[in-house]
């Protein structure tokens, strides 16, 4: 038991630590790799809560590919520096004032209607197994699998559209976001 | 093992740091990134609830939710490539050719 403990609050440190490091960090580069800390360490959270697929899928997915594309977009455009303050002065008070109004109203719930949930229990070994999430999703949960296959594939001409508008907007088409509006 | 108040806690934290990035940072990027972090908080209370019932299909819908975030990224990502591309900046401040 008290093992759990030092395992659950040494990596929660890791991870609250590692997401401030995201929000406060003034280069782009520096938020990203934080980031990946934050989900390697959620990573190994899931793996202690019995989704050992869900865990690798976490690091080979998130930590993996969606932030490499981020920190590709980071060092292609160059914008490692771009800490300017916010226009609005009152923005981040404000925005502090809610994010506590927030974490008080979660945590008000959670300690009053706290009792309503069961106790956690020792899963056994095949909970949360490749095979048994596989059974799941293609007995039950056939239909939304396509779905997402197709989602998957919307989004990649998406991208191809957007980014070969790009390339050639210049001579033939109007860019696609053009700068005569401004005042 | 710890009881489920302890994830739902974390969880409940990674949200909020998530939320305070979106409403303080001006930079698309870190806005960005702060949402998959939200995304993320959400997927830990998932996967601690399914643990709490013994049931998997909290497990799948976090395989779903992942598979929404990666789709999500890479089209905003070319959102992002292409506002910088038209504006040389991806200030959010900077971006405001729809402003009334």
């Amino acid at each position: 038991m008290i093992a759990d403990y030092i395992l659950f609050f040494g990596l929660s440190i890791v991870a609250i630590a590692s997401a401030l490091g995201m929000l406060i960090s003034k280069s782009a580069i520096y938020s990203a790799l934080n980031l990946i800390l934050n989900f390697l360490t959620v990573a190994i959270f899931y793996l202690w809560l019995g989704a050992p697929f869900i865990a690798l899928t976490q690091v080979t997915v998130y930590a993996g590919a969606i932030m490499v594309l981020f920190l590709f977009v980071i060092m292609l455009l160059g914008i490692e520096q771009l800490g300017k303050a916010p226009s609005i002065p009152w923005q981040r008070p404000i925005a502090i004032i809610l994010g506590l109004i927030l974490i008080f109203e979660a945590g008000y719930l959670m300690i009053t209607r706290g009792n309503e949930l069961n106790p956690m229990q020792v899963s056994s070994s095949a909970f949360g197994s490749p095979k048994a999430v596989g059974l799941l999703l293609f007995n039950e949960y056939l239909l939304p699998f396509e779905a997402i296959s197709v989602l998957l594939l919307a989004s990649m001409i998406g991208v191809i559209i957007l980014s070969h508008r790009i390339k050639n907007g210049g001579e033939e088409r109007p860019k696609p976001f053009s700068m005569e509006g401004e005042e | 093992m710890l009881p489920i108040q302890y994830f739902l806690g974390l969880s409940i934290i990674l949200f909020t740091i998530g939320t305070l990035g979106v409403l303080i940072r001006r930079n698309a990027i870190i806005i960005f990134m702060s949402v998959e972090l939200m995304l993320n908080s959400a997927n830990l209370a998932f996967v601690a609830f399914s643990h709490m019932h013994q049931v998997l299909n909290g497990q799948v819908f976090v395989f779903f939710t992942m598979a929404v975030a990666a789709a999500e990224v890479g089209v905003g990502l070319a959102l992002i490539v292409s506002i910088f591309k038209a504006k040389q900046s991806i200030n959010i401040d900077d971006i405001n050719n729809l402003r009334g």
